[in-house]
């Protein structure tokens, strides 16, 4: 039996794209987590430590994030590690954005001028804190816009864990689709959403970036 | 008790595997070739004096960009169907990353075209080149090599985007993980070494591409 696409459905899928935020959520704070040791061993005065680190930044980047998803779907339960999709998804993107965010942490730390580092140090401060006092608020900033940036990137790659079964806003138009066979005015609405979430994310970003120094 | 890794099951699929990484390279050319195309049309639209082309450029490029690619596939594959236009997965595949990437392309043109200063222009013309040769020998190859970097490495994640379209049916390489997963049960490996010829395909790729770089933009043989 098939029924029609109501306003039921809009809700059901409002209601999914919570699970699509609360994902994207994870993965940037997980993700944020690994990204700060990524982006430190990158830069850290020790060569196997940056080999390291940008290994990992190059296997991320270089395989579709797609195939990731799927091997840690199907990868660890061979390890007696019992995943259902969402811990698949969490972990998986996680690990994807730690390897984004370290670049971009990276490039805002390096985006600080030497001279800032010399200063403090002509000022008599240790390392420690020339770099929590002088270089790392300057880098925060920076990096801010970029990092919204990403977590719009984010939202969008969330949709792939659809694929894996974990059912947020493009699995739950799949599963209205199947009921309705309405597919456009389904994933249209969906798509829609997708819209709002990632346009205000792209707008904060461009903001934040006029105004890199809006704390002040 | 547990899981014995066995790669060698795989080794009977060597055609399926070299068949997907030659299907996705000509897929991703294709793609890149014809969002190009659009993009150059998006770079110029975006940046007409007309509103009327102004608007709607704009709408697409933001529409492509804030809507994830999985969406706008079903879109082309399960929803334009309903409109009495029906594609094949392939055919689709091809319709909806060259739409995706058309839009990003859009925005690197506009971009490299932007970079170059008018006072270059200027200059051109007061050594006394004429407009055309103004535009090959000065605007031309520093525009290129503005976008250069940009359009590299969206190519390379075209490359790794079209991996999603293997969720409608196109034949490409993450299609045939799925085919040999189904044939041998050995899901981890198979999608295991999908993945890696993944990395190796991306790998070879930028450093083709460094090298050209290197070769026509920095060490630029003397005329």
């Amino acid at each position: 039996m098939t029924r029609a696409f109501s306003s039921a459905d809009v809700i059901y899928l409002i209601e999914a794209a919570r699970w699509t935020i609360a994902l994207a959520l994870v993965a940037i704070v997980g993700g944020g987590l690994l990204g700060l040791v990524v982006a430190v061993f990158r830069v850290a005065a020790f060569r196997p430590l940056n080999w390291l680190a940008s290994a990992y930044v190059n296997l991320i980047q270089g395989t579709p994030l797609l195939g990731q998803l799927f091997l840690f779907f199907f990868g660890l339960p061979l390890f007696h590690i019992q995943v259902d999709s969402w811990v698949a998804a969490a972990l998986a993107l996680s690990l994807y954005s730690a390897a984004f965010l370290g670049e971009i942490w990276r490039g805002s730390l390096q985006s600080v001028s030497k001279r800032q580092w010399e200063a403090a140090a002509a000022l008599g401060m240790p390392y420690r804190q020339q770099l929590a006092y002088v270089v790392l608020p300057q880098a925060v900033r920076i990096s801010v816009a970029p990092t919204v940036g990403f977590l719009m990137q984010l939202v969008k790659d969330t949709s792939l864990t659809a694929l894996i079964g974990f059912v947020e806003l493009t699995r739950a138009s799949q599963i209205i689709t199947a009921a309705t066979f309405a597919p456009l005015p389904v994933y249209g609405a969906a798509a829609l959403i997708y819209f709002v979430i990632c346009f205000s994310l792209g707008r904060l970003s461009a903001r934040l970036e006029e105004r890199p120094h809006a704390t002040r | 008790m547990s899981y014995n890794f066995r790669f060698s099951a795989l080794t009977p699929y060597t055609g399926e595997i070299v068949r997907g990484v030659l299907l996705t390279l000509q897929l991703s050319l294709i793609t890149m070739l014809i969002g190009l195309a659009i993009g150059l049309l998006v770079a110029l639209g975006t940046t007409s004096q007309r509103k009327s082309i102004r608007v709607p450029v704009r709408l697409y490029v933001e529409a492509i960009r804030n809507t994830p690619l999985l969406v706008q596939l079903f879109i082309v594959f399960f929803g334009l169907p309903s409109l009495g236009i029906r594609l094949d997965a392939n055919l689709a595949a091809i319709i909806g990353l060259s739409i995706n990437v058309g839009a990003y392309c859009g925005e690197i043109l506009r971009a490299g075209f932007e970079s170059i200063r008018p006072s270059q222009i200027e200059a051109g013309r007061a050594l006394g080149l004429t407009a055309a040769q103004t535009f090959r020998s000065v605007v031309l190859f520093q525009a290129i090599k503005a976008i250069y970097p940009a359009l590299t490495s969206q190519f390379v994640l075209l490359l790794l985007a079209t991996s999603v379209v293997s969720s409608i049916g196109a034949t490409e390489l993450f299609h045939q993980a799925a085919f040999i997963d189904s044939r041998t049960y050995r899901s981890f490996e198979a999608y295991a070494l999908i993945t890696l010829a993944y990395l190796a395909m991306t790998l070879v790729i930028r450093t083709m591409f460094s090298a050209l770089y290197w070769m026509v933009f920095v060490r630029r043989p003397q005329p």
